[in-house]
């Protein structure tokens, strides 16, 4: 089983995330269940969308304390919430932003975190910084759960016409960035 | 064909393929995707049924309780104090033998305000005289709205029939469902008959005024008819097993009771966590098991005292109060082994998981581990101490 949290605002997208996630997950034979998990029910409050996958149907229903993949679509929530919160031995973190923006806290060792200006990157292809797309391309690279291409089925499944298009190449401009940061790292 | 979907779209999904003829409904939170992909597929002509707009609940209630009344298979959605509004006309829907469905997105009441799930809302809302399903993920949900209309329109039952499903856990939550097709749910759901209704050439009242000499009677008859519903929910989920390949029993689901020594009692989609512990537990060794109820009304007395009779320990787990008195499901489960020889040693009841606090798997070794001692009465599981200080300075 892996567990996948997300954290972000009410409005960033989390919830269309977790779906997308968890349909590419579904699209390769697995069970996933995605789920949120609201604060103050309003735009800007903080909230958590979570998945949590398996190869039997997921019975386990209470919210993910010790996630193996961590995905932050809000890196402003780090400031006064502790997100890497159980964060697995080996666990791997995605952030939206940039790197001297964002403050990483002191990782275990074999945590891996990757810092992807996805906003960026969305407001090159979709015109808007909902980064989504672009942070779960980095989420495929970074994790190898899921190749590029069960991820573009689930965003074909979700999305038509120009906005399909665009959050492709966001997807793969996010891949991409993380294949070419692990690759500087081996070097 | 196996799809992952949002609960709420899922129901949706069902309630269209079981295609009543008006839906009626009022938003609220967590009910409100079902209501509005409901309204989008009537818009969008995939569904030949009236969606009335309402101001409020008790209209929603309304509108489908004259829709039933009219013969036309009907069907309406709510959640919390939306459900605590429609509650004088749900006690008169049951009372004039009109077979609505609802789905209940069971969520906690007011005060505080809190949009999250418990079971305070379909629990309060037990005596209303319908028939209460509660669904452990969203195949069961989507299963049960199936077999709700087949129960309630039988001609020898003729009663609402409401759906509950935890709000947010399961309304909001994606999972793989294996969504029947049109032939199928035809198969089993034939078009509505019914067998009295408002009709000008054959003019008819229903829900008179019905004084002392006749209205025990009508009472009686309802709470007979609930009993007769206990005999045919197994026999309806047996064709549906045979139709869908889903074998449910309707009234009660026994998890690794066979030799267990502690069992605990549950409704709803935290039997899934129970499962996962019990699955924990078993392979260490220890003799844990779930029964979980999936029929709060009629409450099936016979099938809980012979799941339960010869376990020593027993939990029951409330996610409810009946404020200042003992728990609602705990009390009824004692009530099935008041007076019997045959019974378990103990039967502890804890209430866990109030508007929304998460039931971990934490939460629920504790209640295991808490049956190793005396009888627990109304315990809270996960209770913050320290938010109980009183101060007004």
């Amino acid at each position: 089983m892996k567990e996948i949290r997300i954290h972000a605002r009410a409005g960033q997208g989390a919830i269309t995330t977790a779906s997308l996630l968890g349909y590419a997950y579904f699209l390769k034979g697995s069970c996933p269940y995605a789920f949120p998990s609201f604060g103050a029910a309003r735009m800007g409050a903080p909230m958590n969308a979570f998945v949590r996958v398996d190869s039997k149907p997921v019975r386990l229903r209470s919210q993910i304390y010790e996630p193996d993949y961590l995905i932050i679509v809000d890196h402003t929530l780090m400031r006064g919430y502790n997100c890497f919160s159980g964060l697995k031995e080996d666990g791997i973190a995605i952030i939206n932003g940039k790197e001297e923006q964002v403050q990483i806290p002191k990782v275990k060792p074999k945590q891996k975190v990757f810092v992807v200006p996805a906003n960026d990157i969305a407001l090159k292809h979709i015109g808007r910084p909902l980064g989504n797309t672009a942070l779960l391309g980095a989420f495929c690279a970074a994790t190898g759960e899921l190749s590029l291409d069960d991820l573009n089925s689930a965003i074909k499944h979700r999305f038509a016409a120009k906005l399909q298009e665009g959050n492709i190449k966001a997807a793969q401009e996010g891949f991409d960035f993380v294949t070419h940061k692990t690759k500087e790292k081996v070097r | 064909m196996k799809e992952l979907l949002e609960g709420s779209m899922a129901v949706a999904e069902i309630v269209k393929l079981c295609k009543p003829g008006v839906i009626s409904a009022y938003p609220i939170t967590p009910q409100t995707h079902i209501v509005e992909d409901l309204a989008q597929i009537v818009a969008d002509g995939r569904l030949n049924a009236q969606f009335v707009n309402v101001e409020s609940e008790h209209s929603a209630a309304s509108v489908v309780l004259g829709a039933v009344a009219a013969g036309v298979r009907a069907y309406t959605a709510t959640s919390s104090q939306g459900l605590f509004y429609m509650a004088e006309v749900l006690y008169n829907i049951a009372g004039m033998r009109l077979p609505v469905i609802m789905t209940t997105a069971a969520r906690a009441i007011s005060a505080p305000i809190n949009i999250w799930n418990d079971h305070q809302d379909v629990v309060s809302l037990r005596d209303a005289g319908w028939i209460q399903f509660h669904a452990e993920d969203v195949q069961e949900a989507v299963d049960l709205h199936l077999i709700a209309y087949r129960l309630g329109e039988d001609k020898s039952i003729m009663l609402p029939v409401m759906v509950c499903m935890d709000g947010f856990v399961l309304t909001h939550g994606l999972e793989t469902v294996d969504m029947p097709t049109q032939e199928q749910v035809d198969k089993f759901l034939p078009s509505y008959k019914a067998p009295y209704k408002l009709d000008i050439e054959n003019p008819l009242t229903l829900g008179p005024l019905v004084d002392p000499e006749y209205y025990t009677e009508a009472r009686y008859a309802l709470n007979q008819t609930h009993k007769e519903a206990l005999a045919l929910i197994p026999k309806l989920t047996a064709e549906f097993a045979k139709l869908f390949g889903r074998t449910y029993n309707g009234l009660v689901e026994g998890y690794q009771l066979k030799d267990a020594e502690k069992v605990i009692v549950a409704m709803g989609s935290v039997c899934g966590t129970i499962k996962e512990v019990i699955d924990e537990l078993r392979s260490k060794g220890k003799k844990a098991g779930l029964l979980k109820i999936t029929c709060l009304r009629p409450f099936p007395i016979n099938e809980i005292y012979d799941a339960l009779k010869n376990i020593p320990k027993v939990a029951v787990v409330d996610r409810a109060l009946s404020v200042g008195s003992f728990a609602p499901l705990a009390a009824e489960v004692k009530a099935v082994f008041f007076g019997k020889t045959k019974k378990p040693q103990n039967i502890s009841s804890f209430v866990v998981g109030l508007g929304g606090r998460d039931i971990t798997k934490d939460s629920i070794k504790e209640i295991f581990r808490l049956l190793n001692g005396k009888e627990k009465q109304t315990e809270f599981i996960d209770l913050k101490p320290e938010l109980l200080k009183e101060s007004y300075d």
